[in-house]
């Protein structure tokens, strides 16, 4: 077993977070290829709005449940999966729609709820909505599925710490505290409170307040149901057998994030399996300068030719002198494991052959 | 600039986007779109308009690029032309209640009250409608706040692609609901500014790479759908040069192995599946301009490359 495989062998559940645009969806794809071609029975969830692991498993459709891959596909790529991989795409809406189908006392006050204009906006725009869906979903997979591993690749939030914050942003505003007092005043609060809705209807009109206070009403008795539930996903982040995988690149303002949301999964007590540095260029020691390069070169290739290319290696090595000193960074502030590093594919990815080989990079880099 | 790389920056784009008031910069993440803002800001600024650079997410990217240590949500002077400032909800709620409510009694009873902020944060749309309600009074001549300049130009770094929708339909959101008053007024004139090609344009990054792409161009129909406004330009970032022959690629891979001949493989194998996006691109951008701007090989991205990416973007823009 290899470095990375060691770490995730006993993860029931692995969770893949990083700052934008790193890779992360692919990787939790390669990962989770990775653990079941080894053998195990692995869900990879990913949120939907770009479809982005569907393409990248060449996959039409998918649900908001796991569907397995198509087996003859990745048979074509020249892999046998021992185990079993599923994919599905989180749809948001659907999710929370669903949630609250389970949570209503009675289909009455369901239906109210999921036709209140607060609720459909609510469901899809408000901060977190999409992170507590997505951990919702995986305590739901975790509970109630008999996948072995479950690989989480993360919404694309501006910053990776808003993935751990989420429900509890949600929860605190699904309480409505603060709201209510103006809603629903009592005691001596009220007297107040009624000047201030007096002045709330003057600047934002009637409809507003009646809307929300309907929504509130309602939403009463779902209350202690998305408490258990959130409570249920900060155990299960908790758990030894949750880990995570963080991805970056090797940016600056990106291994600077990374390096923050490590931070904070140390002091919330969460663990860490693994660093990923995602499209690495190779470092070439041998490296002369341009001119150099080209006269090395001029006897196998066209004189023009052999600058260009001398020109093309010294724009690259600098890139790798910036993944490099990315590494001894990372190394040095997150300590052990060492970063894995994935290189930078010549034609990113374009298929499940190119998925495989990087799962078999990734595999081999520890 | 020699005339081929002009053509290839103009790619068809008119003079006419910086006419705008407000340019709309958003994205999908981590393709540079805090990059483009500040450069695009930097490059009407270089041409003489007054700007400002907004930004709407709380990390302060495009005021460092511009080189400011302390930004916030008071508008900054970066250089003669050139202003940003950072829009905090709590700070456009309390400049709004002052200057919008009549009299000093509900404002001051409003910014007071813990229940009045937990409800701007249940309203749908509301917190929305304050940022972009902020972005709209930054636009307007004379301004509404008082003693505050004008400006020519706001280019808003805006949310990535999956959130913009929901900053652009904010007014009309919460229109639908409130249906009267003061805000629901003002709401409707944001939205008539937001649909108005003459006064706003959307600007979006997007390198040349498939999810990026399909983010674009999903964001595209989305937009023409939701608000009947199209974009204005896209900013194809991050583009590598096409620099080897398909002659030269079969020559370099009949030659023994070696760093340098991998790294030149390496960027016509890139470059080549680059360029199969911006066709992509093409094809399913029909009739809106495209800029592209080239990767910048550099060990840090610093003020300077910022700097290039201005003059670039401001020969094919303006």
């Amino acid at each position: 077993m290899t470095g990375l495989q060691r770490r995730l062998a006993d993860k029931r559940v692995v969770i893949c977070a990083g700052p934008g645009g790193v890779g992360k969806t692919t990787v939790s794809a390669a990962v989770a290829l990775g653990l079941a071609s080894a053998g195990r029975r692995v869900a990879v969830v990913t949120i939907d709005p770009a479809r982005r692991l569907a393409e990248a498993l060449g996959l039409d459709e998918l649900g908001n449940r796991p569907q397995p891959v198509d087996s003859t596909r990745l048979a074509g790529a020249g892999l046998e999966l021992r185990g079993e991989l599923s994919a599905m795409m989180l749809d948001v809406k659907r999710t929370f729609d669903e949630l609250i189908g389970r949570l209503a006392p009675d289909p009455r006050t369901a239906e109210e709820l999921l036709a209140n204009p607060v609720y459909q906006h609510l469901s899809t725009a408000i901060a977190g909505s999409q992170e507590y869906t997505a951990m919702a979903k995986l305590s739901e997979l975790v509970n109630e599925s008999d996948y072995e591993t479950i690989v989480l690749d993360t919404p694309p939030s501006r910053s990776a710490v808003d993935f751990l914050q989420a429900p509890e942003r949600l929860i605190e505003f699904l309480e409505g505290r603060a709201v209510s007092a103006l809603l629903r005043p009592s005691g001596r609060a009220a007297r107040y409170a009624g000047v201030v809705a007096a002045a709330l209807r003057r600047v934002t009109g009637v409809g507003l307040l009646d809307e929300l206070t309907a929504f509130f009403r309602l939403l009463g008795d779902l209350l202690d149901g998305f408490r258990a539930r959130a409570t249920d996903v900060q155990r299960l982040l908790r758990e030894s057998s949750t880990g995570f995988l963080i991805v970056t690149s090797g940016e600056a303002a990106a291994v600077d994030e990374a390096i923050y949301f490590a931070g904070e999964l140390d002091r919330t007590g969460l663990h860490r399996c693994g660093v990923i540095l995602n499209r690495v260029q190779p470092l070439d020691p041998g490296e002369r300068d341009v001119e150099e390069t080209a006269q090395r070169l001029a006897g196998r290739l066209d004189p023009r030719l052999a600058r260009k290319v001398a020109r093309t290696h010294s724009q690259l090595q600098l890139l790798a002198h910036r993944d490099q000193a990315s590494m001894v960074r990372l190394s040095g502030a997150l300590g052990n494991p060492r970063p894995f590093c994935l290189a930078d594919r010549e034609a990113g990815l374009q298929d499940a052959r190119g998925l495989f080989e990087l799962q078999r990079e990734l595999w081999d880099a520890g | 600039m020699n005339s081929g790389l002009r053509r290839r920056l103009y790619d068809r784009v008119g003079p006419h986007v910086t006419a705008k008031r407000l340019l709309i910069v958003s994205g999908k993440g981590g393709v540079g779109k805090s990059t483009t803002a500040a450069a695009l800001g930097l490059a009407t600024a270089a041409r003489g308009l007054r700007t400002i650079v907004a930004e709407v997410a709380g990390r302060n990217d495009a005021a460092s690029l511009l080189g400011l240590t302390a930004a916030g949500s008071q508008e900054t002077r970066v250089s003669s032309n050139l202003h940003h400032v950072t829009i905090d909800r709590r700070t456009a709620l309390d400049e709004y209640l002052r200057e919008e409510v009549p009299g000093p009694f509900p404002a001051a009873i409003l910014t007071r009250s813990r229940a009045f902020q937990g409800f701007v944060d249940a309203a749908p749309g509301l917190q929305e409608l304050l940022t972009i309600g902020k972005v709209w009074e930054l636009t307007q001549d004379p301004r509404r706040r008082k003693n505050a300049q004008p400006y020519d130009v706001v280019v808003l770094d805006g949310p990535a692609t999956g959130q913009l929708l929901a900053l652009l339909q904010a007014p009309r959101t919460f229109v639908s609901i409130a249906r009267a008053g003061p805000v629901a007024r003002q709401g409707t004139a944001i939205e008539r500014m937001l649909r108005d090609p003459d006064q706003t344009g959307v600007v979006i990054v997007a390198t040349p790479e498939q999810m990026a792409v399909t983010e674009t161009l999903e964001l595209r129909a989305a937009l023409s759908e939701a608000l009947a406004v199209d974009l204005d330009a896209v900013v194809v970032n991050r583009a590598f040069p096409t620099r080897f022959s398909s002659a030269e690629a079969r020559a370099l891979g009949e030659v023994a192995d070696d760093p340098a001949i991998r790294s030149a493989r390496w960027l016509y194998g890139r470059a080549r599946a680059q360029q199969a996006q911006v066709a992509r691109l093409r094809r399913g951008l029909s009739g809106v301009p495209r800029v592209t701007l080239p990767y910048l090989f550099s060990e840090t991205f610093d003020r300077g490359c910022v700097g290039r990416l201005a003059e670039l973007l401001g020969r094919a823009l303006l």
